[in-house]
């Protein structure tokens, strides 16, 4: 076969598969992702039984018999939300740490999944008091 | 000091941009004089930044809380050994250690070249002395380290209890040796570019810095990962965190280069490719350090991130793939490869096939990471998307990588023949199937994970194709030499350490990627609350929690219990996993409640690892709720005492605050201690994980081989080595 012939059908059959490999990922990347919601966007739209991943910062935290209580408030926005939460916790939980909570709303207050409850690695980033002056 | 330290930072700054402009001046005009004091530029550099990092150390090390970082990173009670590595845990330190490494190592670059690659070295020098100038500049703008306070805190917030990990101390100036290290191919590579020098000498000199820069990244990222293991409480070692897959991004892309560039070496194919992948790699490693610096990927997850740092990263990103995509554009033409591709049944093939893989698993790593970004670029919400994202794609890419890790080294270059194939191929295609068959017939319940039983063939292959290529390299030394086999198989490493490093480097992470198929899908996990004399059943196994321990000391709260851990009624062994609870300085969470509600933990596992199987447990003490009315009315009654204290006169009140503690330390001992005397229920985390110890075994192996592929070759055997490159090239070129 003609080498530049070669070399086309190569360079077309390379192209295709990495086109497939980029549709089947952007595809699957924004089928698997979920929608984080601030602690505004949760008080505005949660409705009772639906599950929402919560994002934003712990402001506070203290434990009720077995319940780990806590507010996670809007990076943005001066708004909190109060989680209930049984299930491991992350030895980076403390106050003032970026989390990720899978809720629900109950009553009053939000009901954290079990074992959803995840934070950021403790090594990389800090937070802005810790910054120099 | 902290002024010196200052004036070094800007001095170093006035000496990078000085050097970088004499470095182009120099190359301009031809003038070697200016040339040679643009690199010694970078020598002074190297100096100042030493000198200020050390200032800084010994500033963590005396406990000088005048220094912002030091008080917010450090105190008194913190282990020598950590009170060094706590440098680098802050944003300012660790900014510091980049340009430190940055120098460092450019400087040894431009001193082994200094005779060599004499056009693109000046070029390559400018490029190093801008990066220096911009982490300086970064350092002494938005990330003073040497700022100080005029009324320093007695005492420090202290190190995060999770850094404070024996892997934390190394981790860290790894992968940033990685990441700096990587800026040097980088550079000689955009200077060959500017210069037109496009034949391989550029690689020849900069190729051991890739090799090295691909061990310490990843001797950095297996410490992370083992970190991650034994620290962070959570039983995994891999999280498709940002910030893990930071590092890895470089590092798959500098393994890709590393091989191809064997290509150009010789058959002068790929120069293209070559050029652009070393180029992307130096951009990625600019890439992690923002991702791992800016917390532009935090805002779903946490941190504050700094604004004019991210603005900042991203003008040196966008500047080096403007000019880089820029300048392979200018030289398409002299970048054209010099020979073509024989066979797709050939070694040049396998490497541009593994090439292709490697470059799709770092397009689909960067894609997912950023896909939180992408998405809310897209449809205005931010998404979080978790590791099942990354397995459908991440998973048969790793399988084909381990599978032409066997091939690689056994296929014949150019063009392979059918004898080639039966005789190269059928040991190790023998022994794959030989474990499928063993795996099918005794393993039960493997035959479901078919991803996991691929991949342990896969492993098998790869080992017996590396195995049988040392063989015949033993057999044949031994044939010339009447060498013994041991002396043979030495003397054969040591003359071929380039070929058999990375035969064993192929070895280990066939035998890592076993253990990260084996771990992540036979794996047996879940939580067990339980008091002392409960049991929880695992993965065969029974675990009993004997007894509870507790110790206050005056660096942490511990708690703790002991485990018992039997198979089928015999003794398997026993285990102890604490709950160190560190005290804040947040005077309102009450004199006594600090130490018990500061929110401070670090877990300690309780591990047992085997070669087959580890068991793995952790403790979660965090709450505290039995204790909290103690603790409330003891923060009542010394407040009140505390009050009462103000109020004595000046001479009698420190020693009526030190019988204060006195009491305040008894108080707190005795209710650490009711955790024995009336133990509460606690939640642990059991874990039952096959083959995890292959993982650290295989690292340990393929960090092995980059030794031997890295270490000096003997200077006859160079010479034998430079004359058989030239002598290809010559052949080539003539033919």
């Amino acid at each position: 076969m003609d080498p530049s012939r070669k070399r086309a059908i190569r360079l077309t059959v390379a192209l295709t598969a990495a086109l497939l490999l980029a549709s089947a990922l952007v595809y699957t990347s924004f089928s698997a992702g979920e929608d984080v919601v601030t602690a505004s966007q949760l008080l505005k739209q949660a409705r009772p039984g639906e599950s929402y991943i919560l994002g934003g910062t712990v402001v506070s935290r203290r434990w009720d018999g077995g319940t780990l209580l806590f507010r996670v408030r809007d990076p943005k926005l001066d708004e909190s939300v109060p989680v209930r939460y049984t299930g491991s916790v992350p030895d980076p939980f403390a106050v003032g740490r970026g989390v990720l909570v899978t809720v629900q709303e109950q009553g009053s207050a939000f009901v954290g999944q079990p074992g959803s409850l995840t934070t950021k690695c403790p090594s990389k980033y800090q937070d802005a008091n810790t910054k120099a002056a | 000091m902290a002024t010196v330290g200052r004036a070094l930072l800007i001095l170093g700054l006035a000496v990078a941009v000085y050097g970088l402009a004499a470095s182009l001046y120099g190359a301009r005009t031809g003038r070697r004089a200016w040339v040679d004091s643009g690199r010694r530029s970078m020598y002074a550099i190297a100096g100042l930044m030493t000198f200020a990092f050390l200032i800084l150390e010994v500033a963590f090390l005396r406990s000088d809380f005048s220094y912002n970082i030091v008080a917010s990173a450090s105190s008194t009670t913190t282990p020598t050994a950590y009170k060094a590595a706590a440098v680098w845990s802050t944003q300012q330190g660790s900014l510091l250690l980049w340009v430190f490494l940055l120098s460092l190592w450019s400087s040894l670059a431009l001193f082994l070249t200094r005779r060599r690659v004499r056009e693109i070295a000046p070029y390559a020098t400018a490029i190093l002395l801008g990066f220096c100038s911009f982490f300086t500049l970064l350092t002494i703008l938005f990330a003073n380290p040497f700022s100080t306070t005029a009324n320093p805190p007695a005492e420090g917030a202290g190190l995060d209890p999770l850094l404070r990990h024996t892997t934390m101390m190394i981790h860290p100036p790894m992968v940033y040796t990685g990441y700096t290290m990587l800026t040097i191919p980088f550079a000689f590579a955009l200077g060959a570019l500017i210069t037109g020098r496009l034949n391989s000498e550029w690689i020849q000199v900069t190729r051991r810095f890739a090799l090295a820069a691909w061990l310490a990244l990843g001797i950095g990222v297996l410490l992370g990962a083992r970190w991650s293991y034994t620290e962070l409480g959570w039983g995994g070692y891999w999280a498709w965190d940002p910030v893990e897959n930071a590092a890895l991004m470089p590092w798959l892309l500098v393994t890709a280069f590393l091989h191809s560039i064997m290509i150009q070496e010789k058959r002068g194919m790929l120069k293209v490719w070559n050029v652009s992948l070393i180029l992307a790699t130096g951009t990625m490693a600019i890439v992690g350090t923002f991702l791992v610096r800016s917390g532009i990927l935090s805002s779903i997850h946490a941190f504050v991130s700094d604004p004019t740092l991210n603005i900042s990263f991203v003008v040196l990103i966008a500047v080096m793939v403007i000019s880089s995509v820029g300048l392979v554009t200018y030289r398409r033409v002299e970048l054209r490869s010099e020979s073509q591709l024989d066979s797709l049944l050939s070694r040049e093939a396998v490497f541009l096939l593994q090439n292709l893989v490697l470059v799709a698993l770092t397009a689909v790593i960067f894609w997912l990471t950023f896909f939180p970004l992408i998405s809310e670029a897209v449809t205005g919400t931010e998404q979080s998307i978790g590791p099942p994202a990354f397995r459908p794609f991440v998973v048969p890419l790793a399988l084909v990588i381990v599978l032409l890790s066997g091939i690689g080294p056994i296929i014949a270059w150019r063009r392979v023949t059918v004898a080639n194939l039966r005789r190269s191929f059928a040991f190790p295609a023998a022994v794959a199937f030989l474990t499928l068959v063993v795996l099918l017939t005794l393993a039960s319940g493997v035959d479901t994970h078919v991803f996991a039983l691929m991949m342990f063939c896969f492993g098998a292959f790869t080992l017996a194709a590396v195995g049988q290529e040392f063989w015949r390299g033993v057999r044949a030394r031994r044939a010339m030499t009447h060498e013994a086999a041991p002396i043979a198989l030495i003397s054969l490493v040591r003359r071929n350490r380039r070929r058999y490093g990375g035969y064993t480097v192929h070895a280990g992470l066939a035998v890592l990627l076993i253990g990260v198929a084996g771990s992540s899908s036979f794996q047996h996990s879940r939580y067990a609350t339980m008091k002392p004399g409960q049991s929880a059943n695992i993965g065969g196994y029974n675990i009993r929690y004997v007894k509870a321990t507790a110790s206050p000391s005056a660096q942490k709260i511990t708690f703790g219990a002991v485990l018992d851990v039997t198979k089928g009624g015999h003794h398997v062994t026993t285990l102890h996993t604490t709950y160190g609870l560190y005290p804040s300085q947040d005077a309102s969470l009450g004199v006594v409640g600090r130490f018990f509600n500061s929110g401070s933990v670090e877990s300690r596992i309780g591990l047992h690892a085997g070669l087959f199987r580890d068991i793995w447990t952790v403790v979660n003490v965090g709450n505290v709720a039995p204790l909290q009315s103690y603790i409330t009315k003891g923060d009542q009654l010394f407040a009140g005492a505390m009050a009462a204290v103000q109020k004595a006169p000046a001479a009698e009140q420190q020693s009526r605050l030190n019988s204060l503690y006195v009491l305040r330390d008894q108080l707190i001992g005795e209710l650490t201690r009711r955790f024995i005397t009336h133990p509460w229920p606690v939640q642990f985390l059991l874990i039952v994980s096959p083959l995890v110890t292959w993982l650290w075994l295989g690292g340990i192996i393929v960090a092995f081989g980059g030794l031997i592929a890295l270490w000096p070759i003997p200077v006859l055997a160079r010479r034998r080595v430079r004359s058989a490159a030239y002598a290809a090239r010559l052949a080539r070129e003539l033919a």
